[in-house]
């Protein structure tokens, strides 16, 4: 079945969401909602031919009648101010913000764990881009001790919101490598680069090997798990082939002998910020992914 | 908050910056005995935290061997009248790691950013506010941007409360006539203390240091020995030596840190701090200090020329806290070396 949806937020999360949502014949997008009504998304959103009304949250509750999913894009206050009011008024959210009110999905790990919880969370982007690679390490070695990442987005890639809420991005990532990730301590760090032309996103997983790992078992997993993001995701890659270090280590989560290296690149497809906004893409599609598993779901059930 | 006795305010940061020289293995004999040899010499600010500023202990900037706020508590129970300073980086450290820190008995946290982007400093640089400790905005990597583009930084910063600003030359890449420039600019511009933190890769630091002082300058960074990032930051003994010769009031005694560096931190020092080739090449192509250690390792480990992966780092424009980067590069030059090979 085809699911009603309403984006909140027309920065640059919610304006890329509504380019692919205009490609997608399981979601239909009712309205792109912001409060600016100088902003260059709603403006995008009328030449589209979608309603883009400037009052906010509030809209999507107003029309609760006609929408089934909101997709929340604008900053983890704002959201953690109006998940109650969604999930009373029966509309299922989606957040891509770090505000991590509902259970987390990562969809080449759980994508099918939560598609009935009335709020989703989407982590970040940086949380997107690495959680598989954690789990892929995981799901090969006995124990992960301790998992890091390092994201590096363009400058100009990163709007008010993330810049205004950067502890919310670093502590949601980190949970996300622990919960679903599987390791049993995390870091996560995330950089600004100005340099221009803007770079391309960066991120780089750095996981502790206990004694013992089967090495090439890690490094095998890391690419299988790859092409299974760059399912969803085309412009995910490899930027090198991942590499096993010896150490030792002195990790917050006890020594270890090696460490896996996995440097990674996302290329944005351009549908809204250049191409080397692949932040903003890993996290829109990630979404849409999400969305439309529900959407499918909900039409093998009978009402 | 500056001492009204002296011409600038020195902030010793032996046990943050320095902390990059020797990969972060601090003891708490060694903050003892560091702290103790300042705070007598009369330094009124101790900085001390991970190199990459509070939560930095990392795969990415090295883990450090002890927590560094087992070593933060410690050094606040040896200050005597000297305040301790923390640093932290927005990204890689939490505004949750100020209220903690505040407890132990920091009284000045400084938050540091690239220098194009103060604007991620706002809900740091608040909370120490609300914690009640001195807050200085750290631009970093100012060589990378202009006098007028760092003006228009620094004022965020002020906007959000700060008490007072720093422009850190943290690829010691600035000849004198760029630091006076950026300084003079700033001075004019804001209403706050401006201070300077040097590196000395080109050999540049203890002299764009008086520059910077003599712009108008208010505060001034130094480490003991030199010790840290790169070829080393501006020595605070030598700082304080040649404030001496030109009539500058410190207030602290440059005999007692020339005790300090010679007695206590050379001995730790698992190198002395010179300007080698690679610690020239950081200044000369304007590459993060502390990536030296990490560009060495790779180079070993993936048999690459180190001064080949700096000058890339420097091409690509890479900022402080990218240490990943090394090993990309690292991986890339050993397939490009083994590709020519065949």
């Amino acid at each position: 079945m085809t699911l009603r949806c309403a984006i909140v937020g027309s920065g640059n999360i919610g304006t890329d969401l509504m380019y692919k949502m205009l490609r997608s014949n399981m979601l239909e997008l009712v309205a792109l909602v912001g409060i600016d009504p100088e902003s260059d998304g709603l403006a995008r959103a009328k030449d589209s031919g979608i309603e883009a009304p400037h009052s906010g949250p509030q809209w999507v509750i107003d029309n609760a009648a006609d929408i089934d999913m909101v997709f929340d894009a604008t900053s983890a206050y704002v959201h953690m101010r109006h998940h109650a009011d969604y999930a009373s008024a029966g509309i299922t959210a989606i957040d891509l913000t770090p505000a991590a009110r509902g259970p987390k999905v990562i969809p080449p790990v759980n994508l099918y764990e939560h598609l009935d919880a009335p709020n989703i969370n989407m982590v970040t982007c940086g949380g997107q881009a690495t959680t598989p690679m954690v789990y892929a390490i995981r799901r090969v070695i006995e124990s992960l001790p301790y998992a890091e990442m390092v994201s590096t987005v363009a400058s100009r890639s990163a709007g008010p919101g993330t810049r205004q809420n950067i502890d919310e991005f670093t502590k949601t990532t980190s949970t996300a490598l622990r919960e679903i990730g599987g390791a049993t301590k995390s870091k996560a760090i995330i950089i600004l680069n100005p340099a221009e032309p803007p770079i391309l996103m960066r991120n780089t997983v750095f996981a502790g090997l206990p004694e013992g790992s089967d090495h090439q078992a890690v490094l095998d997993s890391v690419h299988e798990m790859v092409d299974e993001v760059a399912r969803y995701v085309p412009g995910y890659r490899l930027k090198n082939p991942p590499v096993v270090e010896t150490g030792p280590f002195f990790t917050p989560g006890g020594e270890v002998p090696h460490r896996a290296v996995v440097l990674l690149e996302v290329e944005g497809a351009g549908d809204y910020l250049p191409t080397y906004a692949g932040n903003l893409d890993i996290m829109t599609a990630a979404a849409m992914r999400v969305g439309e598993a529900i959407a499918t779901a909900k039409s093998k059930v009978p009402a | 908050m500056t001492n009204s006795s002296v011409d600038y305010r020195l902030i010793d940061s032996t046990l943050r910056d320095g902390s990059h020289a020797i990969s972060h293995q601090y003891d708490e004999d060694d903050v003892i005995a560091i702290v103790r040899g300042l705070s007598t010499a009369g330094v009124q600010v101790i900085e001390i935290a991970h190199g990459d500023g509070l939560g930095g202990s990392s795969f990415n900037y090295g883990f450090s061997k002890v927590d560094e706020k087992e070593l933060i508590a410690r050094a606040c129970q040896e200050a005597g009248d000297s305040t301790i300073a923390c640093l932290l980086l927005p990204g890689v450290g939490l505004a949750d790691d100020l209220k903690d820190v505040k407890e132990l008995g920091v009284g000045m946290a400084r938050i540091a950013t690239h220098c194009t982007e103060a604007d991620i400093s706002e809900q740091h640089i608040q909370m120490a506010k609300k914690l009640d400790m001195e807050a200085i905005g750290f631009l970093m990597m100012a060589h990378m941007n202009s006098p007028e583009g760092l003006v228009e930084q620094a004022l965020l910063m002020q906007s959000y409360g700060a008490d007072a600003i720093y422009i850190a030359d943290s690829a010691g890449a600035m000849t004198t006539e760029d630091v006076q420039r950026r300084v003079s600019a700033l001075v004019k511009a804001l209403d706050i203390p401006l201070g300077v933190h040097a590196h000395n890769n080109l050999a540049m630091a203890v002299s764009n240091s008086i520059a910077a002082y003599q712009e108008g300058a208010a505060n001034l960074d130094g480490t003991s020995a030199g010790l840290g990032a790169g070829a080393g930051n501006c020595p605070t003994e030598i700082l304080a030596a040649v404030s001496n010769k030109y009539g500058i009031e410190t207030g602290v005694d440059a005999l007692k840190l020339m005790d300090v560096a010679e007695e206590v931190v050379r001995p730790i020092m698992p190198r002395q701090q010179v300007i080698d080739r690679a610690g020239l090449i950081l200044g000369y192509a304007g590459v993060y200090g502390s990536f030296l250690l990490h560009s060495q390792k790779a180079a070993e480990r993936y048999d690459v020329p180190q001064a080949e992966i700096l000058m890339e780092l420097g091409r690509r424009q890479v900022v402080g806290g990218q240490e990943d980067m090394i090993i990309d590069v690292a991986l890339e030059l050993a397939r490009k070396h083994a590709e020519a090979n065949e």
